[in-house]
This record gives C-alpha cells, structure tokens and sequence, in this order.
C-alpha cells in the first residue's frame, strides 16, 4: 500500500495546488516538505477569496486577489488540501 | 528537522514573515529553534498605516504556531538540495 505521504512525493519539483485555511489557494512548485505537511513553494501564486455584500442589490459578491511571491514556506497547519491538478 | 535546518542556513538573511492574522514582518533572520519560533532583527511592519502602534518594535520573537508564510530570498535557496533532503526526511519519517 502506498501511504499518503509518499504520494506527495511524487509531487516533488512538480506544479501542485494547495488549499489552506482562510479561503486561500496557492498554485505552484513543490521544492520540499515534510510530514507536517509544512513546504517550500516557488513561484506561488496566491488566491485570497473574500465575500462582499453588494451595497444596493445586497447580492453577495466574490472577490479574487491574487499574488505572487518568489520563494515561500507554508507552515503546514494551514493545510487543507493537496492536488497535483493546478487547472482550478 | 528538514525545515529547521533550512532556517539555521537562512540565519542572516532578510526575509518577510506573514503571521495569521495577516500582520508581515520584515527582518534579518536572528535565529530559529524545533518548533521553527522566529527571532527577526531590525524589524520593519510591511503595512505601516494598517499597523502604527507596530512601529517602534525593531527586534521580535514569533512563535512559530502562529505563522502563515515565511517569504524567502529565492537566489539563497538550494531547490536540488531541497529535493534530496525531503526524499530522504519522507524515508525516514
């Protein structure tokens, strides 16, 4: 059986997807982690996704930001989710 | 132990610590334990206006629950040596 972990191995110096805490996404590629799951990301883009009541139809309204940063470590307890899949 | 090591290598460095409630911190790397707790000299708040009372505090300690993201100079970093090191922490661990 392959464990979980290992999988993530797989991922190594490859582009992934993250999804932590807080409605934020990161994309990018994996330079290293461990089996708190924290990493080091390069080129990471980040997508901060924030709701905003419309102030005259009081519709909500979904905001995006996006950054990018360079050279990153994520400390693994904001985690969510991993994914080799980066098309989201 | 990977990501502690990483950061004794940092030590020296200017890098920019983004805590979770979204206060940054820029800084030289003063030095980092087990539990990856920050020391960061010569501290500047990325945010002034959002944060002023943050102003006069020049050196800090983090505690390193409450980190986000450590941004990092990106020509410092070693990504072959990286690699080798977590295949062999994954092995191990």
């Amino acid at each position: 059986m392959m464990e979980p972990l290992e999988m993530i191995k797989d991922s190594l110096n490859k582009q992934i997807y993250i999804k932590l805490r807080n409605d934020r996404e990161l994309t990018g590629k994996l330079n290293a982690f461990d089996q708190h799951l924290n990493m080091i990301l390069e080129n990471a883009e980040e997508t901060h996704t924030s709701v905003e009541l419309d102030e005259e139809t009081y519709e909500q309204v979904y905001k995006q930001n996006k950054r990018s940063m360079p050279m990153v470590f994520i400390r693994g307890d904001g985690v969510i989710l991993l994914s080799s899949h980066t098309d989201h | 132990m990977l990501f502690f090591s990483y950061f004794k290598d940092l030590v020296g460095r200017e890098v920019t610590v983004e805590l979770k409630n979204d206060l940054a911190l820029s800084g030289t790397l003063h030095s980092v334990d087990q539990y990856l707790n920050i020391k960061l000299e010569n501290t500047r708040v990325v945010d002034q206006d959002k944060y002023p009372h943050m102003l006069s505090v020049r050196n800090c300690f983090i505690r390193g629950s409450v980190v986000r993201y450590v941004q990092l100079p990106p020509e410092g970093v070693d990504v072959e040596l990286l690699h080798d090191a977590t295949r062999r922490e994954a092995r191990g661990g």
